[in-house]
């Protein structure tokens, strides 16, 4: 068993008996139980649903990713301090967090669908889809988490970086692509809006799981444009890739930044 | 077994360290004193590769420590401040810390139950008091028969039983020919410790040598007051 497997192991024994994690996935269950009873059909409760990840999901993931790297710092050192490397440290710190947040979404969201008999099989396809991106969007923002905690030694510096990058993510963007849009509405900026929203995961990820619905009218601007594009498995083939682009760059940093720095 | 030359270290605009030489031998316990901010947390941390220095050599057992991990399994540690993951059993820590050693680490649990853990080792960490989690942390850096170990303030928050049953061992692992280094802030603990003295001044080495001879060279009775004449001659010299 490398080093890897054996932190990520205790890790995770650690991280379910957290009371934060723990309070995640009751979060999503009771939100989950409660839209599916009361909001209507199984595609409303799903949309409503969507729209509660997207937010919920990012925030979580940064600051308890922070919150989480800054409390093990001593103890991080004092694993450095075996005959382990830091690369496999590494490994094992980040994919405990994503693996234990992600079950921790999965388990939340998914277990009253199945409770409550499961999902019509129209709803299935965008259920799956809610659940691949939601671990998609925590092993993304978990690795912005780790990225800042590990280059900000100040925690309360880096828990603001954290929360600023969940602000600019899921609420500026969007800001500024619709004064954008207002601004240049007379002009094809198709294509230019098209590469803006492969510059933020959050947006990539609104448009794979609303395409998987008959609503594009949520999908903002930038979405209802592009559904020509998006539509057809090649469309959905780019945003994964870029999304996976998402969580493999920001996991390349943290890993540079964590060899080189000094504890 | 530790050798220094010019080890030069900054963070941001502190220099920290500022050429630090230094020779720590096998088979003796050394202390590190030093006011706060001297340096030696951060020369213990590049002992252990935690920390990289700007400039100077510095090696362990003759080969020179660059990244590489090995040789920290044959170095016990034990942090200043014990903190662990929260949910985690004292039992389930030793055996993270015991897996990743791997298989072949030869194990020795005699100080948990010289400080009678077995009671506490099944209660998550953060139930546990300061004291008990030092306990394990002391527990944690003897486990592996270590030629080399490093204490950073080992008996702070630690009551007077374990203080000195920790000193018992520290005795009876240098009787059997092991390394030490010791760093604290209260001189008259290190007295029955130390061999030989590394005096930290403001990122330098302003005394190196046996106990002895810092005794014999400020004529005074103990180290405590040694170092404390150490320092007055020092603010003299700025003076």
């Amino acid at each position: 068993m490398s080093a890897t497997a054996k932190v990520l192991k205790y890790d995770v024994r650690d991280l379910v008996r957290s009371r934060w994690l723990i309070g995640y996935t009751l979060f999503f269950a009771a939100v989950t139980d409660a839209l599916l009873r009361f909001g209507g059909s199984a595609e409303k409760a799903l949309l409503s649903l969507v729209s509660i990840a997207l937010f919920v999901v990012p925030l979580v993931s940064l600051v308890f990713g922070t919150v989480y790297l800054y409390n093990a710092r001593e103890f991080t050192e004092l694993l450095l301090a075996q005959p382990v490397n830091r690369r496999q440290l590494f490994g094992g710190l980040y994919l405990g967090l994503a693996l234990s947040l992600s079950a921790a979404f999965v388990v939340g969201v998914g277990a009253p669908l199945l409770l409550e008999g499961g999902v019509d099989a129209a709803m299935r396809g965008p259920a799956a889809m809610l659940l691949l991106t939601g671990v998609a969007l925590t092993c993304s923002f978990t690795a912005v988490a780790f990225v800042v905690a590990i280059r900000t030694d100040d925690r309360l510096k880096g828990l603001g970086i954290a929360i600023a990058t969940w602000l600019a993510a899921a609420i500026v963007y969007d800001g500024l692509v619709l004064i954008a849009v207002m601004m240049f509405g007379d002009y094809p900026i198709e294509r230019p809006l098209l590469a803006v929203m492969f510059a933020n995961p959050l947006d990539l990820a609104r448009v794979l799981l609303l395409l998987q619905f008959d609503a594009s009218a949520l999908l903002g601007y930038t979405g209802a444009v592009f559904k020509d594009f998006f539509t057809g498995l090649g469309g959905t083939l780019v945003a994964a890739a870029a999304l996976a682009g998402w969580i493999a760059a920001p996991i390349a940093l943290g890993l540079r930044a964590f060899q080189r720095k000094d504890f | 077994m530790i050798q220094a030359i010019g080890l030069r270290k900054r963070f941001g605009a502190l220099q920290v360290l500022r050429g630090v030489d230094l020779t720590i031998h096998p088979g003796r316990i050394t202390a590190m004193v030093g006011p706060n901010g001297a340096g030696k947390t951060t020369l213990i941390k590049l002992i252990l590769g935690l920390v990289r220095a700007d400039s100077g050599v510095l090696r362990f057992d003759g080969a020179p420590i660059n990244g590489d991990c090995a040789y920290r399994a044959r170095i016990g540690y034990m942090p200043q401040i014990a903190r662990f993951p929260e949910n985690l059993t004292g039992r389930e820590l030793i055996a993270m810390v015991r897996d990743l050693r791997g298989p072949f680490a030869a194990t020795d649990d005699s100080l948990a139950a010289a400080f009678n853990l077995e009671a506490h080792l099944d209660k998550p960490l953060r139930t546990l008091s300061g004291g008990t989690r030092q306990k394990i942390n002391a527990v944690i850096a003897f486990l592996f028969h270590p030629e080399l170990f490093i204490l950073d303030e080992p008996t702070a928050g630690l009551d007077p039983v374990a203080s000195s049953l920790l000193k018992d061992r520290i005795l009876a692992e240098r009787g059997q020919g092991r390394t030490g280094i010791i760093t604290s802030h209260v001189l008259s603990e290190l007295e029955e410790l130390a061999d030989d003295i590394v005096f930290l001044l403001e990122g330098k080495v302003r005394f190196a040598g046996g106990v002895a001879d810092l005794l014999r060279s400020t004529r005074q009775e103990t180290m405590e007051r040694a170092v404390a004449e150490l320092m007055r001659r020092s603010a003299l010299e700025v003076a």
